[in-house]
Formats: C-alpha cells, sequence, structure tokens
C-alpha cells in the first residue's frame, strides 16, 4: 500500500511537472511558430531563440498587483481561475502515455474525461459574471453557449470509438487499435471513425475557445473576453487552463483516434508525444490561418451540420459493425 | 476496485494545492497599491455606466435548455455503446427508435427557429445587401 502510494505520488509529480513546462514552452512554440507563418521572428530576445520567454513571462506575472475590480464577487471571483485550471490538470490522471505508464485506468476512463473537462464551463462563465464588467459577462456568456453546443457533436463523435472498443478504459481503447490490416495499414480509430475523428478535431476546437472559435474572447469587441478584469497570477491561471486543456484534447485525439503510444521500432513515449505534438502544431496552424467566424455561423455550424453529421456517424457505425464484424 | 480512483484524488490535491499556492505566492510577493480608478472595471478608458450584471439575451437560455435535453442523450448512448457488439440488432433497433424521437425533436426546434441565433430581419438583410448590410437596410426590413 505505501509502495503504491509513494509510486503515484511520484507519477502526479512528473505528469504535473511534465505538464506544466510543457503548457509553458507550448506559449513560446505558439508564438515562433504564428510569428514564422506571418514572417516575423517571434520571441528571440530573452535567452537564445528566446528559449527563457517563458521563464521570464512567469516571473514577470508572479510579481503583477493582483486586481479585484470593485463590485466584484469577490469569492467566485478568486475561485473561478482555480475552477479552470484545475478540471485541465486533473484530466492527465486517465490517459495512456505509454504501455505501462498511465497514473490509473478507471473503467469509465472515458466518462471521466468529459465530466471533468465539461467543468472548465462553469470557471469561465463564473469569472465572466463575478468581474462585475461587461465585456467579460458577454465573453463569459457565448463562451459558455459555444462550449456546451459544441459538447454535444464532441460526445457523440466518440461513441464510434467506444463501440469499436467495447469499452470506456483509455487503456483497453488504446489496445483494441493494436495490429494492422493488410500488414500495412495501422488498426487506428482515425481509418474505419474518420468522419468521427474530423467531428471531434472540429469540436475540441470550439471547445478550447481557440481561433476560428476564439469569440469569446474576440479582442476587438471584447477586448479579452471573460479574463479582462484579471490580473497577476489569476490572469496566468486562465491562461494556463486554455493550453493545458490544448494538451488534454490532443493527448485524448491521440488516444482515440491515433492508436495512443503505438507505433513501430522507437520507444511508446516517444510515438505519444509526436502525435501530441502534430496535433498542437494543427491548432496553432489554425489559428495562424483561418479567420474567425461570425456568432450565428458559429452556433449554427454546431446544431446544424455537426450534431446531425454526429448522430449519423453513430447510426453508421452501428450498422456496418453488425454487418462487417 | 475504488483504489483506482484514490490517484485521481491525489491528482485533485495536487491540483489544487498547485492553484492556491500559485495565487497566494503571488498575492505576498505583488504590491498592493488599490486606487478608485485603477479599480473600476475596464470600459475602453471613460467611466463605466451603470452595473454589468444586466439583463441578456433570452437565447443563451433557450441554448442551455437544448443541451441538456441533448446531452442527455449521449448519456444514455454511452452504456448502450460499451455493450453494444454482446446485443446486436436488438440494441440497433432500439436506439434507433430513440435517436428518432430526439432527431424529431430537433427537427422541430429547427423548423420553429429555435437553432437560429441572429434575429430574422437581419438574416433577411443580409441575404439581400451582402454579409455587412448598412443600417438602412436593418431598419427597413
Amino acid at each position: 500500500m505505501m509502495d503504491f502510494l509513494v509510486a503515484t505520488v511520484l507519477k502526479i509529480a512528473l505528469v504535473m511537472g511534465l505538464v506544466l513546462l510543457a503548457v509553458a514552452y507550448l506559449t513560446w512554440l505558439e508564438r515562433k511558430v504564428i510569428g514564422d507563418i506571418q514572417v516575423r521572428y517571434g520571441p528571440s530576445r530573452v535567452g537564445r531563440f528566446g528559449l527563457l520567454q517563458p521563464i521570464a513571462d512567469g516571473i514577470k506575472l508572479m510579481f503583477k498587483e493582483d486586481i479585484v475590480p470593485a463590485n466584484a464577487d469577490r469569492l467566485i471571483f478568486c475561485l473561478a481561475p482555480a475552477i479552470s485550471i484545475i478540471p485541465a490538470l486533473i484530466v492527465f490522471a486517465v490517459i495512456p502515455f505509454g504501455p505501462s505508464f498511465v497514473i490509473t485506468d478507471v473503467n469509465v476512463g472515458l466518462l471521466y474525461v468529459f465530466a471533468v473537462t465539461s467543468l472548465g464551463v462553469y470557471g469561465i462563465v463564473l469569472a465572466g459574471w463575478a468581474s462585475n464588467s461587461k465585456y467579460a459577462l458577454l465573453g463569459g456568456l457565448r463562451s459558455s453557449a459555444q462550449m456546451v453546443s459544441y459538447e454535444l457533436s464532441l460526445g457523440l463523435s466518440v461513441v464510434g470509438v467506444v463501440m469499436m472498443a467495447g469499452s470506456l478504459s483509455l487503456v483497453d481503447i488504446v489496445e483494441a487499435q493494436k495490429g494492422s490490416w493488410y500488414g500495412i495499414l495501422p488498426r487506428w480509430n482515425v481509418i474505419p471513425q474518420f468522419l468521427g475523428f474530423v467531428i471531434f478535431l472540429v469540436s475540441s476546437n470550439a471547445e478550447l475557445n481557440r481561433a476560428p472559435f476564439d469569440l469569446p474572447e474576440a479582442e476587438t469587441e471584447l477586448v479579452a473576453g471573460f479574463h479582462t478584469e484579471y490580473s497577476s497570477m489569476k490572469f496566468a491561471l486562465f491562461f494556463m487552463a486554455e493550453y493545458a486543456n490544448m494538451i488534454g484534447a490532443s493527448a485524448m485525439a491521440t488516444t482515440l483516434f491515433l492508436g495512443g503510444w503505438q507505433g513501430p521500432l522507437l520507444p511508446p513515449v516517444f510515438w505519444f508525444v509526436l502525435k501530441v505534438f502534430c496535433f498542437l502544431f494543427l491548432f496553432m496552424w489554425l489559428r495562424a490561418t483561418v479567420p474567425r467566424f461570425r456568432y450565428d455561423q458559429l452556433m449554427g455550424f454546431g446544431w446544424k451540420v455537426l450534431l446531425p453529421l454526429a448522430l449519423v456517424n453513430v447510426m453508421f457505425t452501428a450498422a456496418a459493425l453488425l454487418m462487417f464484424a | 476496485m475504488l483504489i483506482e480512483y484514490l490517484p485521481i484524488l491525489l491528482f485533485i490535491v495536487a491540483a489544487v494545492l498547485f492553484a492556491g499556492g500559485s495565487v497566494l505566492l503571488s498575492s505576498l510577493m505583488g504590491p498592493r497599491r488599490p486606487d478608485r480608478v485603477k479599480l473600476e472595471p475596464y470600459e475602453c478608458g471613460i467611466a463605466p455606466v451603470g452595473l454589468a450584471r444586466e439583463r441578456f439575451s433570452i437565447k443563451f437560455y433557450l441554448v442551455a435548455m437544448l443541451f441538456i435535453i441533448f446531452d442527455i442523450e449521449i448519456i444514455f448512448l454511452v452504456p448502450w455503446a460499451v455493450i453494444y457488439r454482446e446485443l446486436g440488432w436488438f440494441a440497433f433497433l432500439e436506439m434507433g427508435a430513440f435517436l428518432l424521437v430526439l432527431v424529431l425533436g430537433l427537427l422541430y426546434v429547427w423548423r420553429k427557429g429555435g437553432l437560429e441565433w441572429d434575429e430574422p430581419e437581419h438574416r433577411a438583410a443580409r441575404r439581400d445587401h451582402g454579409a455587412f448590410p448598412a443600417a438602412r437596410d436593418l431598419e427597413g426590413g
């Protein structure tokens, strides 16, 4: 029992440390990548290639004044950043990083991930409401409406994967994608569940409030959306939550659709990180390339296109499984 | 069985400690010089008008209600999907009937205009005058 506890605590410390480090350097990478795409340098002054930039940013935010606006709901204002970051971090408790490296393999892993990530909405809507700022309120409302709308298609897009694996445990879902078709094509869910994969990617991009779905923080009209009034470390927590969610979504896409840690020759953890990185790069690329939606287009797309498509995908998968398996 | 959830609990504790600790640390290290103007909510540089917690569009409420209906549908789909291979055609037909009812509900909401976000006159104006209708086109309807 004692060994188990010590091993678990060490694993948690390792995973959380690595995720937070990845979050810090993801901000650097995003600025660098978008800078390159837009033919700018990006961060280049602090350290070689600007590599110390995230650390400088962190220290700066640490020493900033923590402002709580007048008439704000103090308790909720202080709780909201924590409500955002905690779900974003604890998702990693069930994600299998390698064949024997998962913090805990619960039999409802997928359900746990969805339950936890949907809590992030509370952080955003409470932040918007507690700030007593019009921009923050509008941003929070828009964000919550958008997140709940796209959560439907997100939830439906993985039902096909669950049917193929016959389990909700993420370890089982990765195991179910072992082997290959005809010796060349890997048995990854992305091939039979391609429509589900696309719906998952688009919806998770919307869930993350990232471009082209970044209306909640459309800076030209809402300043910064729900975190307009936040400063210092509380602002940093929202920022970290956004990037941790991005890593979480990429890790989920990898686990559910790209065979998780599986790959030839190289060590499993390397394959996992590589696949996650590909998704992260895709998210950055989208942000640098695609213009923002209009709000009615956004809601219409979620409810009238993605939701029916996801339902079709579920019934189609169900029929195909009975006919061919 | 429940021992599998202990690491999750520990992870939550670690995340809470991280969130609380970093906010506490920054409030200890940062300066504290509040004044009346600094504490005003940001409104593009002019003095804020009234409270921010005003009435907002009923449509957000409608979206929330629709979300609950369809989210519960997904919750019913998940256990069905897990044992789907064992149940076979029976499960297919049962879930088909269940989904049909909800799809009919979605179509009803759609026909009633519950999924339209902008006002009908704005939509018509955009149809007749392009993506960025001028104000006079909107008023004319």
